[in-house]
């Protein structure tokens, strides 16, 4: 495996990457902007794994700011293929070649000529290998597709080149940063994670989701998005279906600000309640526990 | 020892604990050494954790093991230099052994336990040693002085608020100070005895999830949701792509380029698997007791993960329990329920298999297809009782595949009351009280069936 080229714009420090996504309004913890730099200076793609809505994606669109490239985004699903993934021959206009050049021409000049670059039809992961302008590579949700896509995969991430039957090898032209996600809802084959760096994403501490919260919001009073943060905490402490993620934080400090809330008591937590916790049972295990942990009244029966 | 040679020990001791750490891995991690300073703790660990550790339990195993690793090669360092503290010294200001004021102590442990302070914690953890270290020197086993010492402390982890209305300390932090304490008492060890004792394997309590019957729940959970794609996906290679009509165009088409633009051979759209329907039966009865909750945490990650399925429990009768898990999605009321209204708590107490396969099969004959899955969870005790393996054999013919998961180890089964032997014929048996075995049912799932 050859070193991938060095760029001009690639960061020398961790810091640099840091606050390079920073000002791209990410707030990274200490690992996330080790592990992108390491990303970016090593060449090798990163496997982002933690509950859903912890900035997973956010991470990969930050990072594409920040370097100041293109971001490329394959959304995975059960039943993707390579077609939808890697590229198509655009059959339509082979025909419509055929049938022109039917007449007179020999066969094998049509098919040398049907099956070259102008009948590919790029898709994601072809588009981020043959740019010119090196990008960032988003597979997003990759525990969602089949381990045979996985396999797939290998070849593009571990030497950045892709076969085409019909045409050869493609070489990647420039080297992208791959960040793949996962939700963990599978185990992920060992030789996909043997290619990857690997970041665990986890809920942010206390100080750090405040500070995030209030990059979001800056005009959220201070004590309001205090509360808001420590009433998160105690929630995800709960068994829920579906703790509020960071996502949930921001909504819900964006809707306290719409409606000019001064203090979260109990009938703006009651009104409100719905941005954080989104299933009907969850909502019944909220109400009924944190209102009392936050020293509220409990609701009249 | 260079440093390479040191992260080769340290991959080496990964691996000890059953990372996979390969070659290409290691080679990863120097190259991200290479690329940050090694003199920055933070940054060295991350750089091998990013390399090195490929999940998150893959993480907390990485971060026991580095912890040991640096301590026990400072601590090699400092024996093979004979460096020894000034042994006479007290620990900390104030502090003479046998003076120390119990509940000061005490206060001083929980604040700094509080606010996390990890040098404070270390300060007081030597003092704690210091002060009932030398009641007979210790018991030799260190988590037992280390439990012994916070007890005497007074330190619990309550769920209950004190009286003075602080909050209670959580598991994680009383956890962390118990880690000073143990390293602590580890270094004093290595210092009386100037050797470093044997490397032992991380304990299995150290490295199992953080404990909790949610964290179990969850662990559960996952694990169905690896059984739902099994169930759902099975068979899929078998059905093939041109098993029913409907034409793919766009792959027709494609395949139509060789003969030029005449579509000779005609390409058809991959069926999509259908929804397996389940039928879970669970037993309830008193001889699997200690196995009811963690199958009926099962059954409450199937429900979450299939729409069409019917579950059962049974002791002596057998009684529906669809309508309870669709109703309750929290686990303990589900427990509740089924353990107050599901009509199960008959007079002996005792399964009756027979009579279960017979009310079952009249139950849900009819329903019953060859692309219904059936799954007993049960340890086949009949308490004596005719076990009705021809009433089972049906059972197994109509529906398309049987699997019985036994809670007990297979070195019991046909012991005593045990008659999982008649039924082993109709089904596919499989041994499952842990979540490890679940997952093995899960891949055994995945391989291919015998017709």
């Amino acid at each position: 495996m050859a070193a991938p080229p060095a760029h001009a714009d690639a960061p020398t420090t961790v810091e640099a990457v840091d606050a390079g996504l920073r000002s791209a309004g990410y707030l990274p913890g200490a690992s996330t902007a080790l592990v992108a730099f390491l990303a970016v200076r090593l060449g090798k793609p990163v496997l982002v794994e933690g509950p859903a809505g912890v900035g997973k994606t956010e991470l990969a669109k930050a990072l594409a700011t920040y370097l100041g490239r293109t971001l490329v985004r394959l959304q995975c699903y059960e039943g993707l293929d390579e077609a939808k993934a890697l590229f198509e021959w655009n059959y339509r206009k082979q025909l419509l070649r055929i049938q022109a050049e039917a007449a007179g021409t020999g066969w094998d000049a049509v098919q040398d000529d049907i099956f070259g670059e102008e009948f590919l039809l790029p898709r994601p992961l072809m588009t981020a290998i043959a740019s010119e302008e090196p990008v960032v590579l988003l597979i997003d949700e990759i525990d969602k597709t089949d381990q045979e896509f996985e396999a797939m995969l290998l070849e593009l991430l571990s030497d950045f080149q892709i076969s085409i039957p019909e045409l050869g090898r493609i070489e990647a032209r420039t080297h992208p940063v791959v960040l793949l996600t996962s939700n963990n809802s599978r185990e992920l084959t060992e030789a996909l994670k043997r290619r990857c760096l690997y970041l665990w994403l986890d809920y942010p501490c206390a100080e750090h989701e405040l500070a995030i919260v209030r990059l979001h919001s800056p005009e959220l009073p201070e004590a309001v998005a205090a509360k808001l943060v420590e009433v998160i905490a105690q929630v995800r402490e709960l068994d829920l279906k579906k703790p509020p993620s960071i996502a949930e934080s921001i909504d819900w400090a964006r809707a306290l600000l719409l409606l000019g809330a001064e203090e979260i008591d109990e009938e703006m937590f009651r009104s409100t309640m719905s941005i954080i916790v989104k299933h009907r049972t969850d909502l019944d295990v909220v109400s009924e526990r944190v209102g009392v942990r936050l020293g509220l009244a409990p609701r009249p029966a | 020892m260079s440093l390479p040679a040191r992260i080769v020990d340290f991959a080496e001791a990964l691996r000890a604990e059953g990372l996979a750490v390969g070659t290409s891995e290691l080679l990863d991690a120097f190259a991200a050494l290479e690329e940050v300073s090694w003199t920055d703790r933070a940054a060295f660990r991350e750089a091998l954790a990013a390399t090195l550790a490929k999940s998150a339990e893959d993480r907390r195993v990485f971060e026991l093991v580095f912890e040991r690793f640096i301590f026990r090669a400072t601590e090699a360092q400092a024996v093979a230099r004979g460096v020894r503290e000034a042994s006479d010294s007290p620990p900390a200001a104030g502090a003479v052994a046998g003076q120390i004021d119990l509940d000061d102590l005490r206060e001083r442990a929980i604040q700094a336990i509080r606010d996390g302070d990890e040098s404070a914690m270390r300060d007081l953890a030597r003092l704690a040693i210091a002060a009932f270290g030398r009641r007979g020197e210790g018991s030799g086993v260190l988590g037992v002085d280390v439990q012994r010492i916070r007890r005497a402390l007074d330190l619990r982890g309550d769920t209950q608020p004190r009286e003075d209305g602080d909050e209670p300390l959580t598991r994680e932090q009383l956890r962390r100070f118990e880690q000073q304490l143990r390293r602590e008492l580890e270094r004093a060890q290595i210092e009386r005895t100037q050797q470093l004792p044997p490397a032992r394997a991380l304990n299995e309590l150290d490295r199992a999830l953080p404990s909790g019957p949610l964290q179990d729940l969850a662990a559960v959970h996952r694990v169905v949701a690896q059984l739902k794609r099994r169930l759902a996906t099975q068979g899929r290679e078998a059905r093939g792509r041109r098993s029913h009509a409907h034409v793919d165009v766009r792959r027709t088409m494609r395949a139509s380029l060789q003969t030029g633009g005449v579509p000779v051979v005609l390409k058809f759209r991959p069926q999509r698997p259908r929804r397996p329907e389940l039928y879970v039966l669970c037993d309830v009865s008193t001889s699997v007791t200690s196995a009811s909750v963690f199958f009926l945490s099962v059954l409450h990650a199937l429900h979450d993960s299939f729409r069409r399925m019917r579950s059962f429990v049974f002791v002596e009768r057998i009684s529906e329990v669809t309508g309870v898990f669709e109703r309750e999605r929290n686990f303990r009321a589900v427990s509740d329920a089924i353990g107050r209204d599901a009509g199960v708590a008959d007079v002996s107490g005792y399964t009756d298999y027979g009579r279960v396969w017979s009310e079952f099969l009249a139950l849900v004959e009819d329903d019953l297809h060859p692309r219904a899955t059936v799954i007993v969870l049960g340890d086949a005790r009949t308490n004596g009782r005719d076990p009705r393996a021809d009433v089972f054999a049906r059972i197994a013919a109509r529906a398309g595949r049987t699997f019985w998961l036994n809670p007990e180890p297979q070195l019991y089964w046909d012991y005593g009351d045990s008659v999982v032997r008649a039924y082993a014929p109709f089904c596919e048996l499989h041994e499952c009280w842990t979540t490890p075995q679940l997952e093995d049912f899960v891949k055994a799932l995945a391989r291919p069936q015998h017709a």
